[in-house]
């Protein structure tokens, strides 16, 4: 077994993909210039937040991202052991790598933390709620920002005579500057709280495991979980709209084959009217849903392809004229959760153990909204404005004949973006022709084909030297990634013939057939009883959590969401095993055990 | 059922003097959910009827009067003879036709025609020194058929006038014809696997998971570490089955033609497959959670799979007795950083040496 993956320096650019490093800004690139220190990390892909190629633009939030992850660990909060997460892309695909603090600081980084960390946790309700406000304000301020091409002649009275100073050509720059800006403001609202809510999570998990040394990491999980959770709340809109199709008698028209059949039939009665108000209330916020991560322009986002909730919901009332009870038996988990909570109070041995295992499991209840609710409105509420101001301002640009489709845009970096938009500003100032109609389409074009070729590399899970063991605490918890994982992505371990391990992520054991989904378009392939077998799996795929039996994924850890939602909905899931999309295909029989968390192929 | 006869599963604590120590415990344990292999007492009330409507009373005295407990060979002829007139005596016809239908019972339970039963004799009294002497000669094994039954108990009730017990008695100047004996008749199991479990992970004394080891055939392969046993750990809470090893195991001891115990080699396939299923597997796990419960700490059990009786109460309890290793321990955090007070120092303490959320 090999002891190390290949450098990054030595992996081969795929066929057709050449020069694709002019894609991407070039702080994200492995270089020569950082080559010692880039050839001395492990870089590990992470497949679950981007298990995609991303396009020139789309690498916007995976820089965002963690580069607002590590300032909060490095700078603000000073977490003891741990610097920030290096990120690289290469081949259209992120790595990361955990940078360790640096040893000698360590002391000095422990009092900061405590003072600065414990600040968080001793006003966690008050800073949320507040967090709460601000993350509301943000996504207005967003809505707000509105594109417009640039008109003939400037309006008189509000842009000349005003006094303002400044007209359309100077708005169209600023509201994209601050759309980016607003976009890092976002990731940097996104990690104010997610460590320290990890960070609370993971020592009452470790007090579990010196307590209870064999205990499920599963069942930690249980007792921290949250019932109301707002991530749950676009499926239960779903619901709740079925049933109120079926009450109010509309739900034939959900028979009609499309949505614009549906909508016509519905539009035609009070009833109807009224069931599409009901809609449009839920659409804003919760429909503002990715179908992916929320990573990737292309994910599809309910509140703009309606046929996805509409189909969704025709399959509730389908369930519900079956007989079927679509409520969460929110109540029966209430009591679940604290059975589980008594159980393993009557396992310790004294009234110390008891208390400390009740103050841990308090303030692990009190961080735990925020790792669980965060998700919804960042990358997918904000993140679908995001999206969908990005694909108006393409749009425009389709317009002035700078490419061929609103989607193109995603094409160019983000600083591209504002070179674009000063010509557009200057060829509309002089006036004059714009460069860009003859200048973009064929880089777009070209990149279009990169990005093809890059689709078709299957990235490898490591580069580099991975350490002996991985203690990196988020890497595990988020990513899933430990000693056992990364030797078996070496080709070491006790692996087995027909078996994949990953992580024992929700509770079950059970074998049925396979469902191999590679895109969250394919997802009405699933069938009743079927195992589903994804690279990774979104929130919003929950609806067709109620028809399927399983969940594996190649990426994962034990807080993903995929680990998140299966628990919720009670299906065994293994996340993380590498490869179960490589070595699956859709018909085979397969057992998953998720209480190992291993996967076994029965064919 | 009568007056006679007290199931295990009818048995409350206003009984305890009509069954006896042992059938007190029995059913207890039954009341308690614990699913010990199904029987009941014959009660002191059976005994003292059919001694009443027999000569026996006068018998014994005749033959204990002016006893010399210090002529061995004198009371050992004379506590013979007791036990033979025992041996003799007619049970009350209410008596016996009740231990007859109670037999039967059990048979039809049991799946069997004339079940394989244990006739043990049941001390009447806490208090009684008796007790400590009735316990004899007085288990019977695989006793079957109901004539045989009725013979073991006879027998049972003789074993009060054992040579140290009647001495015993006329030194203190205890009363013969007060002394009275139950018998408790408990089917005999016909263990399809059977093995050990304690209430806790013996590995590390994690006290929220069951471990069982299991093999084919009675469980003293287990307990004598002649086989090496399939092995399993269940999550008390959720009742998962955490881990399971299969292992090979080569041989048994089952029963022979001829009802007695014999070593036999397995064939590979029936060697390498599972001992257990998972339905008992949990079931086994359930009995053990019910026994640290009833008994109010960590317990080390013997357990089989009877071959009698029906899928879903085949899993019986044999015996139950506290663990005693990691029961000795009062904590295993104390002490750590992670069950201080101090939560911030424990949170950095975790980020710090966070080794355990290694898999």
């Amino acid at each position: 077994m090999a002891n190390r993956f290949p450098s990054p320096f030595d992996i081969e650019t795929p066929e057709g993909a050449e020069g694709w490093q002019e894609m991407y800004i070039y702080s994200s690139l492995f270089s020569e210039n950082r080559r010692e220190f880039e050839d001395s990390m492990f870089w590990f892909q992470d497949g679950v937040h981007w298990p995609n190629v991303m396009t020139p633009w789309d690498a916007t939030f995976f820089e965002y991202a963690l580069a607002s992850l590590s300032q909060y660990n490095s700078r603000h909060l000073q977490v003891p052991p741990a610097d920030g997460i290096a990120f690289r892309i290469l081949n259209g695909y992120g790595y990361l790598s955990p940078v360790p603090a640096d040893p000698a600081k360590i002391e000095e980084r422990v009092a900061n933390f405590t003072d600065r960390a414990g600040h968080y946790f001793m006003n966690w309700d008050d800073l949320y709620s507040n967090w709460m406000v601000k993350i509301r304000d943000l996504v207005g301020e967003l809505e707000a920002i509105e594109f417009a091409a640039l008109p003939d002649v400037e309006d008189a009275e509000r842009v000349v005579k005003s006094g303002a100073g400044v007209g359309s050509g100077y708005q169209i720059q600023e509201n994209y500057v601050r759309l980016t800006s607003l976009a890092l403001k976002l990731w940097n609202y996104h990690f104010e709280f997610l460590n320290l809510g990890y960070a609370a999570y993971l020592d009452f998990f470790m007090f579990c495991k010196t307590v209870f040394p064999s205990i499920a990491d599963q069942s930690i999980a249980k007792m921290v979980a949250g019932v109301d959770v707002d991530l749950f709340r676009p499926d239960d809109e779903l619901k709740r709209l079925a049933r109120k199709a079926v009450d109010s008698g509309v739900a034939e028209a959900f028979s009609a084959g499309d949505v614009d059949a549906t909508c016509e039939i519905l539009k035609s009665s009070a009833d109807g009217q009224a069931w599409i108000a009901s809609f449009e209330e839920s659409a804003e916020p919760w429909f503002n849903f990715s179908t992916g991560s929320g990573f990737y322009h292309r994910d599809k986002i309910w509140i703009e392809n309606i046929e996805i909730p509409f189909e969704f919901i025709r399959s509730y009332i389908q369930n519900l004229k079956d007989g079927k009870d679509l409520n969460r038996p929110v109540e029966a988990i209430r009591v679940e959760r604290d059975r589980i909570v008594n159980e393993y109070m009557g396992y310790l041995l004294t009234d110390e153990d008891r208390e400390t295992f009740q103050g841990k499991l308090g303030l692990a209840r009190t961080v735990f909204p925020y790792v669980e609710n965060h998700n919804f409105y960042v990358e997918h509420w904000a993140h679908s404005v995001i999206w969908r101001k990005m694909r108006e301002l393409g749009a425009i640009m389709v317009k002035e004949g700078f490419w061929s489709e609103p989607d193109d845009i995603f094409y160019l970096k983000r600083t591209e973006v504002e070179e674009m938009l000063w010509d557009y500003f200057v060829s509309w100032a002089t006036p004059e022709a714009p460069a860009g109609p003859g200048y973009w389409p064929p880089i777009i074009a070209d990149r279009r084909r990169k990005c093809a070729a890059l689709a078709k590399w299957k990235p490898i899970p490591g580069l580099g030297v991975p350490p002996e063991v991985v203690t990196e605490p988020f890497t595990v918890m988020l990513w899933g990634i430990t000693s056992d994982s990364v030797n078996a992505w070496l080709g070491g371990g006790d692996q087995i013939e027909g078996e994949l391990r990953g992580m024992a992520a929700s509770p079950g054991n059970v074998e049925g057939l396979a469902r191999v989904i590679f895109s969250p378009e394919d997802i009405s392939q699933i069938q009743e009883g079927e195992i589903l077998v994804a690279p990774v799996t979104a929130p919003s795929w929950a609806p067709i959590f109620g028809k399927i039996q399983a969940t594996v994924t190649d990426s994962g850890g034990m807080m993903s969401h995929a680990a998140i939602v299966c628990r919720e909905y009670g299906l065994p899931a293994v996340t993380g095993t590498g490869f179960a999309t490589a070595k699956i295909q859709t018909g085979m029989r397969i057992r998953v055990d998720g209480n190992n968390g291993v996967v076994t192929i029965l064919d | 059922m009568s007056e006679n006869i007290v199931w295990f599963e009818g048995y409350w604590k206003g009984l305890k003097g009509e069954v006896g120590g042992k059938g007190a415990s029995l059913g207890e344990m039954t009341g308690a959910g614990l699913p010990v292999p199904p029987g009941f007492t014959l009660t002191c009330t059976a005994y003292r009827k059919s001694k009443e409507q027999s000569s026996l009373d006068e018998d014994i005295a005749r033959l204990l009067y002016e006893l010399d407990t210090d002529d061995t060979d004198m009371v050992s002829d004379r506590c013979k003879q007791i036990r033979a007139a025992f041996g003799e005596m007619a049970m009350a016809d209410q008596v016996e036709s009740d231990l007859r239908e109670a037999y039967a019972e059990l048979c039809r339970q049991s799946n069997s025609e004339d079940v394989p039963v244990a006739v043990r004799s049941s001390a009447t009294s806490e208090d009684s020194p008796d007790a400590s002497f009735a316990g004899e000669h007085d288990t019977f094994l695989w006793v079957k058929g109901a004539d045989a039954v009725i013979d073991a108990v006879r027998k049972c009730w003789a074993s009060l006038f054992t040579d140290r017990a009647t001495c015993y008695r006329v030194k203190m100047g205890y009363e013969h014809r007060s002394v009275e004996m139950s018998v408790v008749i408990q089917k005999m199991v016909r263990p399809i696997s059977a093995g050990v479990a304690f209430t806790l992970n013996p590995i590390n004394g994690d006290r929220s998971q069951v471990c069982i080891d299991s093999a084919w055939g009675f469980g003293e392969a287990v307990v004598s570490g002649e086989v090496t046993p399939d092995n399993y750990l269940i999550d008390k809470v959720l009742m998962e089955i955490g881990q399971r090893k299969i292992s090979i195991k080569e041989m048994e001891f089952s029963l022979s033609d001829h009802e007695t115990v014999e070593r036999a080699e397995l064939d590979e396939e029936r060697a390498k497959s599972p001992s257990l299923t998972d339905a008992q597997i949990r079931a086994i796990a359930v009995l053990a959670k019910a026994a640290e419960k009833h008994y109010a700490c960590p317990q080390d059990i013997e357990w089989a799979v009877d071959a009698d009786l029906d899928d879903g109460k085949n899993v019986v309890l044999l015996q139950a007795r506290p663990e005693t290793v990691w029961s000795k321990k009062t904590s295993s955090a104390t002490g750590s950083v992670q069950s201080s007070g101090d939560f911030m120092a424990s949170i950095v303490s975790t980020l710090m040496n966070p080794l355990h959320t290694k898999k």
